[in-house]
């Protein structure tokens, strides 16, 4: 009885000693050796698996980065405290001088239309989705680019960063967004666009309809009247089928169109009641060297002649900020107004 | 000879077919014959791993368990032998063929505690076949297993673009058609 039991314990005792043997023993010499900078860069990826990159998840371009020397600026949505890390990590960061900083980008959505029912073609009591509402009567909005405002936009955000607010438009919350991009494909209307954070000053119309037909679809929307095309003087402004667009290579953010545009279309980002700037020149500091009246496109600065000290017609000042930026002596100063 | 290993691997395949006649391995078969990919990937790995556990198997019995009069210690032993070999197998695909382990090597672990690859070691005993005849008896379980999956992930593909009524969307049509399919393959007794 003993021995019976005893060789029953001995032999699966010895069968499961041997295969373990042969496990540890196998795994020693069929070892996988794994990068661990990969496994590192892995970790400091979002880990979404957005595929935003364009590589299979967040191990395919964890990968590329370490051993194909992928940028890690792939990832469209990594925040810059984690690039860093991984520049750090790779030793990438001896970067030459004077490079320009990265581009960070966010959501803008290009509609700022009213909700009030003369705004309205029809009441829409359908399935709550911007793509469902879009195929009735292309959306119950007189004006057939106005933001659906049923949140596709909102469910597809995997970051949590666009919620419909107020007025059937969506808010974009900046610091959550990623400019991932999942939005803009959501969006049935077109009307989002991944815009560098740091600009401020955008044009909140897609509409490409007549000056005419907009004005009556909506209050704020372009007309295309050219007003903000003629008083930048930066030359970031170009009107396209009706609409005007900002250039935000060449656009300084002076605020130029925002006091201009009769209709409100062009705003200034978190100043609703921006009505635009004005240059002063202090006068003690004013050398007259004439450089602030040949620059000013408007005719907004007086004073010629050398050695006179120059004035600002505030009338004529648009507020676009080119006198102050090349005056020698810093004395001219842009003012809110 | 040979006749008699034909008329094993065609009963292992269809007649006693694993999944949809001994209802054994039924994890894996509702689990992962969502897509056809996955389904061909799982359906090779069990049938590899059957066949190598079905030889191994064969060899602790006759050579271990019989003489020591240990024929108990069967199941227990056969899991043992199963899990380290899934595990070996792992490690050696996973060096010698990355690309082989990128399409087996999710499903291996799943392999494991399998009880289809239990089974078909354990019913190569009762049915007293020899080395050979445990091998092909193996391969057939193994090939008639991928087989039932295929044509599973196959069904459920197109599932997935039918109108099913909401209460039998997922698992309760999954079931219906796995049944359905049991029932086709009765169709195969009496063949040999």
């Amino acid at each position: 009885m003993l021995t019976q039991i005893l060789t029953a314990v001995l032999v699966l005792g010895c069968l499961g000693f041997i295969f373990g043997a042969i496990l540890s023993f196998a795994a020693k010499k069929f070892e996988v050796h794994v990068d661990p900078k990969i496994e590192e860069t892995l970790e400091l990826l979002p880990g979404a698996n957005c595929g935003g990159c364009g590589y299979p998840g967040c191990a395919g371009l964890a990968e590329a980065i370490v051993k194909h020397g992928e940028a890690v600026t792939a990832c469209p949505v990594i925040s810059a405290i984690n690039r860093a890390k991984i520049e750090d990590l790779l030793g990438l960061n001896e970067k030459p001088e004077g490079e320009k900083k990265p581009v960070v980008k966010a959501a803008l959505v290009k509609c700022n239309g009213l909700d009030t029912e003369e705004y309205q073609k029809f009441e829409y009591n359908g399935v709550k989705d911007c793509q469902a509402a879009v195929l009735l009567q292309s959306g119950p909005w007189k004006c057939p680019h106005r933001c659906m405002g049923f949140g596709s936009c909102e469910a597809a955000c995997p970051f949590d960063a666009i919620k419909i607010g107020d007025h059937h438009l969506p808010i974009v919350d900046e610091d959550k967004c990623v400019a991932c991009g999942k939005c803009v494909l959501a969006c049935p209307k077109q009307l989002i666009e991944m815009v560098d954070k740091e600009q401020m000053v955008h044009v909140k119309c897609n509409s490409t309809e007549k000056g005419a037909d907009t004005r009556k679809a909506c209050k704020v929307g372009c007309i295309a009247c050219g007003l903000c095309k003629r008083v930048c003087a930066y030359d970031a402004i170009t009107i396209e089928d009706n609409l005007a667009r900002i250039d935000y290579e060449k656009c300084v953010q002076c605020g130029a169109c925002v006091a201009k545009c009769p209709q409100h279309t062009i705003i200034m980002e978190d100043k609703p009641e921006f009505k635009g700037r004005v240059a002063v020149i202090d006068k003690e500091a004013c050398i007259g060297c004439t450089i602030c009246y040949k620059v000013c496109k408007f005719e907004a600065v007086k004073g010629g002649t050398p050695k006179e000290k120059h004035e600002i017609t505030p009338e004529k000042c648009v507020g676009c900020g080119m006198c102050a930026e090349k005056c020698p002596k810093k004395c001219i100063e842009m003012i809110e107004k | 000879m040979t006749g008699g290993l034909i008329s094993i691997f065609i009963v292992a395949v269809f007649i006693e077919n694993f999944v949809l006649n001994q209802i054994l391995g039924i994890c894996p078969f509702i689990g992962v014959s969502n897509k056809l990919d996955s389904a061909v990937g799982m359906g090779f790995a069990v049938t590899f791993v059957m066949v190598m556990a079905g030889v191994v198997t064969w060899g602790i019995q006759t050579f271990i368990l019989v003489p020591l009069g240990l024929e108990y210690l069967q199941t227990i032993s056969f899991i043992l032998v199963i899990a380290s070999l899934v595990q070996f197998v792992e490690m050696v695909v996973r060096k010698t063929a990355p690309a082989l382990y990128q399409a087996l090597g999710v499903f291996l672990p799943l392999i494991t505690t399998n009880c289809a690859v239990l089974g078909a070691a354990l019913l190569n005993i009762k049915k007293g076949y020899g080395l050979v005849e445990a091998a092909v008896n193996s391969l057939g379980a193994g090939i008639g297993f991928f087989f039932a999956l295929i044509l599973m992930a196959g069904i459920r593909e197109r599932l997935d673009t039918a109108e099913v009524p909401s209460a039998m969307k997922g698992a309760p049509i999954t079931f219906v058609t796995a049944g359905l399919l049991a029932t086709a393959f009765m169709g195969f007794s009496g063949l040999v």
